[in-house]
């Protein structure tokens, strides 16, 4: 019973890459966008980690959402997160061990990336199976496609790299502040400075 | 006197050298959203200090008696019903669930409480009460204090530690989140370009503020070498 102003499955699909983006366009799920971009397999392995607990989520919350009471939504949201984390972080343990201890705690800390909850209240308690999932799929998309735009900028700069594979010059001077904490902030808010630019001048153009 | 000193430096590592919000970068949305004005960005500063310590002592004792392997409570269960006294009861699996659970439980207990007996505390406070819930933060404490118990800890952290942890981490996060909100409120008065405007030059004025945490780097080690003198 999908009423006529809720968008199909499609619609919300393509807003997650672009137009809804969570972390551009939402502010959401800022944590790991800050702390795990310092290279492109961790931030890669970080989106496969959220990618697979949002779908799930997402999934699993749109098939219970008519036996959803409200006042116990967000709970209920919260645990079946963080039990599909507590499988991703097992996973991660098991077969990739060496990037699990770098992720360290952030992989636990999906729990809490209001990018899922935020999804799970949004859409998965109110709309069906399928545009659920392909909600989960295009909002995935769009935050792997945040962090690898956040980290390729942050490991080419730090360390002349991109996926671990030399790219720029030996003489690089690798920007080692690009590594650290304040190189996050700073890559991100001139990203966002950039889109939001963009964005603008589209808009104008539109016009 | 050495207990004292570690107490010390886990108090000084929490809130300045590896700073919650700027270093380990929990805590962003809040660092984002409420820092427009000092006095919210200070009560959002306390009320996170708050449910991180009852969070960070509730979680400290789940995990020593209950969740960490071999512990005591877990394993006098487990022999009481039969089960054979070689095995190691490990609830570790559970880590994260009972975490979240705490929280949430938590954050829910606090609003009741502050809505019934500080009225005035719970208007100034409104809806930043329930989103400490998905404050990364208080989770993030929460793991800290998981990572030294149990047999794999180096230093084995009593509950006297956890909390210590938890509050000099909420005056981090209160410093770095005060210390914004100033900044934000001297920035409506530049000439931002308009597509930095919000997110985009805080988030560049955090990364100087990050910037100038790291001064702090080392501080704890001189400490410690001029205390063990």
């Amino acid at each position: 019973m999908a009423s006529l102003d809720q968008p199909t499955a499609l619609e919300r699909f393509i807003n997650g890459i672009l137009p809804e983006n969570p972390v551009y366009r939402q502010l959401l799920g800022m944590c790991p966008t800050l702390a795990v971009t310092n290279s492109m397999q961790a931030a890669m392995t970080m989106a496969g980690a959220t990618a697979f607990v949002l779908i799930s989520a997402n999934t699993i919350t749109s098939l219970i959402r008519n036996v959803l009471k409200p006042h116990l939504r967000i709970l209920v949201f919260t645990l079946t997160i963080a039990t599909f984390v507590t499988i991703a972080d097992r996973f991660l343990a098991a077969y990739m061990y060496e990037m699990s201890k770098q992720l360290g705690p952030y992989v636990p800390l999906i729990i809490v990336n209001c990018v899922i909850v935020g999804r799970c209240e949004v859409c998965g308690s109110r709309q069906p199976v399928h545009v659920a999932f392909s909600d989960g799929v295009g909002q995935s998309i769009g935050f792997a496609l945040a962090l690898a735009s956040i980290a390729s900028v942050r490991e080419l700069l730090g360390s002349g790299t991109w996926f671990g594979l030399p790219v720029l010059p030996a003489s690089w001077p690798a920007w080692v502040i690009m590594l650290l904490p304040p190189g996050a902030f700073l890559t991100l808010g001139a990203l966002m400075g950039v889109v939001n630019w963009y964005q603008a001048r589209r808009a104008a153009t539109a016009k | 006197m050495d207990h004292l000193i570690s107490l010390m430096l886990i108090a000084i590592s929490a809130a300045l050298i590896n700073n919650f919000v700027l270093y380990y970068f929990v805590g962003i949305c809040p660092f984002l959203g409420v820092s427009r004005r000092i006095d919210t960005a200070f009560g959002m500063g306390l009320a996170v200090t708050f449910v991180i310590s009852i969070a960070a002592t509730l979680s400290w004792t789940f995990t020593y008696f209950i969740l960490s392997p071999g512990a005591p409570l877990s394993t006098w269960a487990w022999r009481a019903l039969g089960g054979s006294p070689d095995t190691v009861v490990d609830l570790s699996v559970l880590n994260y669930l009972v975490y979240i659970f705490v929280i949430a439980s938590s954050v829910q207990f606090v609003e009741m409480y502050v809505r019934k007996f500080f009225p005035a505390l719970y208007k100034s406070f409104g809806v930043f009460l329930p989103l400490i819930t998905t404050n990364c933060a208080i989770l993030f404490g929460c793991l800290m204090v998981m990572k030294h118990i149990g047999p794999d800890a180096a230093e084995p952290w009593g509950l006297d530690s956890a909390l210590v942890l938890a509050l000099a981490a909420g005056l981090g996060f209160t410093i770095a989140i005060t210390l914004m909100a100033g900044i934000r409120e001297e920035l409506d008065l530049a000439d931002v370009p308009p597509s930095l405007r919000g997110a985009g030059i805080t988030l560049l004025v955090a990364g100087i503020m990050a910037m100038a945490f790291m001064g702090f780097t080392g501080v704890d080690r001189g400490l410690a070498a001029a205390l063990a003198h």
